[in-house]
C-alpha cells in the first residue's frame, strides 16, 4: 500500500521540481486573476485589462527603467484556498521574487494578511479590501488604495446630497441600503449608521441572501419602505438582479446609488431598459479615449497580442478597472527603482514605491493617463491616499459623467478607521510604524 | 507473493486483535509514519507543506468525519461544513473570551460543540433516511451559515464578519510556520484516523455498520438505534468540527463563514464517494484526489504549455479531466479508490499468480 502511495506522491514531487524556470532580470508580477467560478464573468476582464497594460508598457516603454515586466497568471476561482495556493506558488518566483500582490476580492485578501508581512510582499486592494488597513501604521503591506468602503460611502451621501442641494437638505430623507448578505455587505453599515446620525437622515438595511438571484421580497420591503434613495451594493449576478427588481416594483433607477462593484456593463446590460438612469460609483473617469487606450490599441491588439478581445475595452468597466491596476502596480515599480537602481524590483523595495508613489499632473500626463485617474497621495500613515471618485449614469448605451470629483469624507471615515485598526493592532500585539 | 501470510500465527489473543495483524501491513504503516513524519518535513519547501499538505490533511480529517457517519452508520449528510464552520467559530469564541485557554483545549472545545450541533440536527434521521435526511441535513448547512452571517456576536463583532484565528502557541514554540503547522495537523489527523480505525473494529463501530445495513434488523438484535445513531452524528460532527478549527487556524488564518459554504460540503461528500465509503484509508484517498489531482494539473498544464494556454482554459480542462475521473472511477469502481486498493492488495497476496 505504502508503495504506492509513495510513487504516486513523488511524481507530483518530481514535476514541480523540474518546473522551477526562473525568469531572466525582469520585474516579476502575479496576476492572481479568476476566470472561472460564479465571479468569473467579473474576473475575466479585469485580468484581460491588466495583463493588456503590462504588454503595453512592455512594447511601449520597453519596461520599468530598461527592466522588462514578467507575469504569471494563476487561476484562484475565486475561492480563499485557492488563492493561497497561487500565491504561495508564486511568491518566490522571479529574480528578486514577486512585486505584489493584487487579489481583487476580500475574501481572498484576508487569508494572507497574515502572511505577507512575514513574505514581505506588499498586497494593493484599490477599492475593496481589509478596510481599517488605510491605517499604514498597523498594516504596513497592505494597501487599499484609492477608496476604501468607507470612504466610498461618505462620497456616496456626498453624492446624494448634492443632488438634494446640499448636506443639510439630507435631513428627513429616507435612504434604503440594499446590500450583499456577506462580510462584504454589511462592511459599510456601521459608517452609513454614523452618517445619518450626522445628517439627520433615515436608513434602512434590507440584506439580500447570496447569490442575490431571489429579491423578489427584498424589493417588495424596499417599497413599502418608500425610500427617497436606495443605495446598491452588490457583487456578481446580484446587481442585475436588484435593478430588474426595483423596476418591477416600480422604483426609478435614477434614485439607486451603486458602488464601484455594482458598475459595470455586466450589471446593467442584463437588466435591460431598468437600468436606464441607474447611477454608481467608480474609481476612474468613464469613457476610453485617454491616451493610455491609444496606446494599448496601438502597441497590444494591432500586434495581435491582445489577451481579450478589443470590443472588452470599450465595453467592459472592469476592462478598465484592471487598466487601473496595472497602472498602480507599474507605478509602484516605477516609484521603486528610482531609489533602488534599475534592476529586477523585491516585495520589499516596492512596498516603499507603493507608499511613495508620486501622481502628479506631469507624471499622469507622461504615462497617457491624466484625467483617466485621479491625484491622489499615499503616505506611511494613509494607505488608502483619499482619492475622489467619479460617478456615471449608464444612458442605455454607455456609462456617462454624472458628476465631477466628489471627494470623500475622511473626517469621517479616518478615525473610524484608526479605532477599527488599533483594535487589530492590540489583538495582534503589533506596534504602530511610521513615526 | 509479497503479501504472503504463511508462517503468520497469532498465539495470543492480543496478537490476533492487533489493528495491522498481517506484518507486511505493518511495516508499510511504519513506513508510511515515517515518510510522513520525517522524509517529507526534510525535503518538502513551504509551499508544499503550506498549500498542499496541510488543506490536504485537513479536508482528510472532514471526510473521515463524514466517513464516520455516512460509510459507517450510513446516514447521508449534506452539513458536513456547516459542522466544520461550528468547529471553527466555537474554537475562535472560546479563545476569544478566555484567553488563557491553550488552542488545543480550544480545538477540543470546537469539536465538542460540533458534536452537540451534530446531535441536534441527527434527530431527524431517527425517523428519515437517504435523500430525505440528506435534505434535512442540509437545512442544518444553510442555518449554520445565516447563523454565523447574522449574528455578529459569534464574529466577536467584527466589521467584516470575519474571524482571525489567535496566534497558537505550544509550550513555548509558536507555531506559525508551515513545518510546524504542519507537525500538528499531522499528529492531530494520524490519532484521529488511528481512533476511528478502532472505532471501526468496536463495538460501536459493528452497531454502526448493522445499523446502515439493515436498522430495522439492527433494532431487532437489540442495539438501540436512537443511541446508536446520535452517537455517530455526534462523533462525526467532532471529527468535522476539529477539522473546520483546523481549517480556520492552520490552513486559512482568517476565515468568513462563506468558507464552509455549500460547496465544501459537496466537496467532502465527494471525497467520501470516490475515496471509498467506509474505509479510513479512503478518507485519505478521496481527498487526496480532490485536493491534489487539481493541483496537479494546474502545474502541469502551466508547465506542458508554459503561457500558450491561458489559465482559464486549464481551470476548464482541470474541472473536464476531474468530472471524467469521478465518472470513471464510479463505473469501474463504485466502492472507490480503498476498494481498488483492497484489490490490489488481495492481487498481491497471490502474485505472481494471475488468478
Amino acid at each position: 500500500m505504502t508503495i504506492f502511495k509513495i510513487i504516486s506522491r513523488t511524481i507530483p514531487f518530481l514535476t514541480l521540481f523540474l518546473m522551477g524556470t526562473a525568469f531572466a532580470a525582469e520585474h516579476f508580477i502575479p496576476v492572481t486573476s479568476y476566470r472561472t467560478g460564479p465571479y468569473g464573468v467579473s474576473g475575466a476582464p479585469a485580468a484581460n485589462g491588466y495583463v493588456d497594460y503590462l504588454k503595453m508598457i512592455n512594447a511601449r516603454d520597453g519596461g520599468v527603467a530598461g527592466v522588462k515586466l514578467a507575469w504569471e497568471e494563476c487561476e484562484t476561482a475565486y475561492k480563499p484556498d485557492r488563492f493561497v495556493e497561487c500565491y504561495e506558488r508564486l511568491k518566490n518566483k522571479g529574480e528578486a521574487g514577486a512585486t505584489l500582490f493584487q487579489p481583487l476580492g476580500t475574501g481572498l485578501t484576508y487569508s494572507v494578511i497574515d502572511r505577507v508581512a512575514k513574505d514581505k510582499i506588499p498586497l494593493i486592494t484599490m477599492g475593496y479590501g481589509r478596510t481599517d488597513a488605510s491605517d499604514g501604521r498597523v498594516f504596513p503591506w497592505v494597501f487599499p488604495l484609492m477608496v476604501n468602503y468607507w470612504s466610498l460611502s461618505t462620497a456616496k451621501i456626498k453624492y446624494i446630497a448634492s443632488l438634494e442641494g446640499g448636506l443639510d437638505k439630507l435631513k428627513g430623507l429616507k435612504i434604503a441600503n440594499v446590500y450583499h448578505d456577506s462580510a462584504y455587505g454589511k462592511e459599510t453599515g456601521p459608517v452609513l449608521k454614523k452618517q445619518a446620525e450626522m445628517y439627520g437622515f433615515e436608513l434602512e438595511g434590507f440584506p439580500v441572501a447570496h447569490p442575490g438571484l431571489d429579491q423578489k421580497a427584498t424589493w417588495l420591503n424596499v417599497r413599502r419602505y418608500k425610500p427617497d434613495y436606495v443605495i446598491l451594493r452588490g457583487w456578481g449576478v446580484m446587481n442585475q438582479t436588484a435593478l430588474k427588481e426595483a423596476a418591477r416594483a416600480r422604483i426609478p433607477a435614477s434614485k439607486i446609488v451603486g458602488v464601484t462593484w455594482s458598475c459595470s456593463e455586466l450589471d446593467t446590460i442584463p437588466a435591460g431598459k431598468a437600468s436606464i438612469g441607474y447611477t454608481c460609483a467608480s474609481m476612474i473617469n468613464p469613457g476610453t479615449h485617454y491616451q493610455v487606450f491609444q496606446d494599448i490599441i496601438k502597441h497590444v491588439h494591432d500586434a495581435g497580442n491582445g489577451t481579450g478581445p478589443l470590443e472588452e475595452m470599450h465595453n467592459q468597466q472592469l476592462y478598465r478597472v484592471g487598466v487601473l491596476m496595472g497602472i498602480m502596480t507599474v507605478e509602484a515599480i516605477a516609484k521603486a527603482t528610482e531609489k533602488y537602481g534599475n534592476k529586477p524590483m523585491s516585495g520589499e523595495q516596492v512596498r516603499w514605491g507603493i507608499e511613495n508613489m508620486n501622481l502628479d499632473d506631469a507624471r499622469l500626463e507622461k504615462m497617457g493617463i491624466k484625467d483617466f485617474i485621479p491625484n491622489f497621495n499615499v503616505t506611511c500613515a494613509d494607505h488608502e491616499g483619499s482619492a475622489p471618485v467619479k460617478f456615471q449614469r449608464w444612458n442605455g448605451k454607455a456609462f456617462e459623467p454624472a458628476s465631477d470629483w466628489v471627494a470623500t469624507d475622511q473626517n469621517i471615515v479616518r478615525p473610524m478607521i484608526e479605532a477599527s485598526a488599533a483594535g487589530y493592532a492590540s489583538e495582534k500585539s503589533i506596534a504602530l510604524s511610521c513615526n | 507473493m509479497i503479501y504472503r501470510e504463511a508462517g503468520q500465527f497469532k498465539t495470543t489473543y492480543k496478537s490476533d486483535q492487533a489493528i495491522l495483524p498481517i506484518f507486511q501491513d505493518r511495516i508499510a504503516m511504519v513506513l508510511m509514519l515515517l515518510f510522513a513524519f520525517i522524509i517529507i518535513p526534510i525535503f518538502a519547501n513551504d509551499y508544499w507543506l503550506g498549500s498542499i499538505l496541510i488543506p490536504f490533511l485537513a479536508l482528510s480529517l472532514a471526510a473521515l468525519g463524514l466517513n464516520v457517519l455516512t460509510g459507517y452508520a450510513g446516514q447521508i449528510s449534506l452539513g458536513s461544513a456547516a459542522f466544520m464552520a461550528v468547529g471553527a467559530f466555537a474554537a475562535f469564541n472560546l479563545q476569544v473570551r478566555v484567553p488563557e485557554v491553550p488552542f488545543l483545549i480550544a480545538f477540543l472545545w470546537g469539536g465538542s460543540c460540533s458534536a452537540a450541533v451534530g446531535i441536534i440536527f441527527g434527530l431527524p434521521s431517527l425517523r428519515i433516511k437517504g435523500f430525505y435526511l440528506a435534505v434535512a441535513t442540509l437545512a442544518a448547512q444553510f442555518f449554520i451559515e445565516w447563523l454565523f452571517t447574522h449574528f455578529d456576536w459569534f464574529t466577536n463583532y467584527s466589521t467584516s464578519g470575519v474571524i482571525t484565528a489567535p496566534p497558537m502557541q505550544l509550550f513555548g514554540f509558536a507555531i506559525d510556520n508551515p513545518l510546524n503547522k504542519y507537525f500538528l495537523v499531522l499528529s492531530i489527523v494520524a490519532l484521529c484516523a488511528f481512533g476511528v480505525r478502532n472505532l471501526a473494529r468496536s463495538e460501536i463501530g459493528r452497531a454502526f455498520m448493522a445499523v446502515r445495513d439493515m436498522d430495522i434488523a439492527a433494532e431487532a438484535i437489540g442495539i438501540n438505534l436512537m443511541k446508536t445513531k446520535l452517537l455517530a452524528f455526534g462523533i462525526s460532527s467532532f471529527l468535522c468540527g476539529l477539522a473546520g478549527a483546523l481549517w480556520a487556524y492552520v490552513v486559512l488564518g482568517t476565515v468568513e463563514p462563506q468558507a464552509f459554504d455549500i460547496a465544501r460540503s459537496f466537496e467532502i461528500l465527494f471525497m467520501i464517494v470516490i475515496g471509498g465509503l467506509g474505509s479510513v484509508s479512503g478518507a485519505f484517498l478521496g481527498a487526496g484526489f480532490m485536493i491534489l489531482l487539481p493541483i496537479l494539473l494546474n502545474n502541469i498544464g502551466s508547465v506542458i504549455t508554459g503561457a500558450a494556454i491561458s489559465t482559464e482554459t486549464i481551470a476548464h480542462i482541470e474541472y473536464m479531466v476531474f468530472g471524467a475521473f469521478i465518472i470513471f472511477f464510479l463505473i469501474v469502481e463504485p466502492n472507490g479508490l480503498a476498494r481498488l486498493w483492497q484489490l490490489g492488495k488481495e492481487k498481491l497476496r497471490l502474485w505472481p499468480f494471475p488468478y
